[in-house]
């Protein structure tokens, strides 16, 4: 069994703005007004990083179930989006669940 | 030419640009005759305007408009800067306080500025683009540097009413997308007429061995428009709120590829395509 430790989250920044466009996602950084447009799968990636859900669990829900992708080089793909993504303040990303307002979320007493 | 004496007694002039009218204020004879002539068209008598500024001029030791122009915001209020000017405004209050020499540019700049910031939250925004009036509809010409856009207001012909070669005027109204004519100029150095029209079409400029207009794909003209707006502040706000409006405006309004040989012929194509369809 996987250590909680070794669990990665992700979730989408509040500093950018958004929109779908024929079927790819446009998204612009708020904070130096960088442009990205990510095509089918890393949009299913970035719907999906909601700050709950694993990223290991969404490469494998939303990815390798929907695309014909090897998991191996689908869990390798988003972890490179990822780390670009992050980079740019886009998503962030931490071992722990993230809560809406960017942070760790509490844990349940 | 109308110059206001205002109830602190500084003469000021009111600059209208897309129906946003603005006092500037300033004590010196000479630059208000500056401004009468470097604005003229969009000089305007109103006694309410939205927004006043005072202009401390200072003596010509300051000559940097090479440098890059950094616009914040902090404690409700903006402040813009470059070498050659330092601009305060407080949108809260109305007032703001320009310190600058005494040249066009300068305040052209600061205007600029201006106008971004208050289009951002009114869903509209300033474009790298040439505009012209053609049968009561806008058409706006987009592109880099050297695609075409003071050449296609330089070939309009006589039926069309330049509106800018240089910055173009979008606001989003009730009842659609409207281009506003603009007293800044570009290379062909003529201001365009104070008009209001509604948008028709969008060009994304390129200069190529034909004529010819093709459509393109949305996420295409939304990265076009967005690289082609003018936007100086470094705001998420506000970034997000340009975002939302290219996107919005290119579900609207028609963009389109517009290939050209730099001669008259484009002009007919462009009349034809820009026509409304019933």
């Amino acid at each position: 069994m996987e250590a909680a430790s070794q669990k990665r989250y992700v979730a989408r920044s509040t500093q950018i703005a958004a929109r779908a466009v024929g079927g790819e996602m446009m998204i612009m950084s708020a904070k130096d007004s960088t442009l990205f447009t990510l095509n089918e799968v890393a949009t299913a990636i970035w719907e999906a990083a909601d700050g709950s859900t694993p990223l290991d669990q969404i490469v494998d829900q939303k990815v390798c179930a929907a695309f014909e992708v090897a998991p191996s080089v689908a869990m390798s793909d988003a972890e490179d989006l990822v780390a670009e993504l992050s980079n740019h303040g886009l998503l962030l990303v931490s071992d722990r669940p993230i809560s809406s307002t960017g942070g760790p979320a509490k844990e349940t007493p | 030419m109308a110059t206001i004496n205002t109830a602190s007694g500084v003469p000021g002039v009111v600059i209208e640009i897309g129906g946003l009218p603005v006092r500037l204020r300033v004590s010196d004879p000479e630059f208000i005759a500056l401004l009468q002539e470097r604005y003229a068209g969009f000089v305007t008598t109103t006694s309410e305007p939205r927004f006043e500024f005072d202009i401390d001029l200072q003596p010509p030791d300051i000559d940097y408009v090479d440098q890059e122009v950094e616009v914040l915001y902090d404690g409700g209020q903006w402040s813009f800067a470059r070498g050659d000017f330092y601009a305060e405004w407080n949108p809260a209050a109305g007032h703001g306080r320009i310190r600058q020499t005494a040249n066009p540019y300068s305040i052209d700049s600061v205007m600029r500025i201006l106008h971004t910031l208050l289009l951002a939250r009114e869903s509209g925004f300033l474009l790298h683009a040439s505009s012209a009036s053609a049968d009561g509809r806008a058409v706006l010409f987009a592109g880099v540097s050297g695609a075409g856009k003071t050449t296609m207001a330089r070939l309009a012909p006589p039926s069309v009413t330049l509106l800018t070669d240089e910055v173009s005027y979008v606001r989003r109204l009730p009842d659609g997308y409207f281009a506003y004519g603009t007293p800044f100029v570009g290379e062909l150095n003529t201001p365009g007429e104070n008009l209001r029209v509604p948008v028709g079409v969008l060009y994304l400029l390129k200069q190529g061995p034909v004529n010819q207009i093709e459509t393109v794909p949305e996420q295409v003209a939304i990265r076009a428009l967005l690289q082609s707006i003018l936007f100086f502040a470094r705001d998420p706000e506000l970034v997000r709120l340009v975002f939302e409006t290219a996107t919005e405006f290119v579900r609207q309004v028609r963009v389109r590829q517009l290939t050209f040989l730099p001669d008259a012929r484009v002009w007919e194509m462009v009349l034809q395509d820009s026509a409304p369809r019933h």
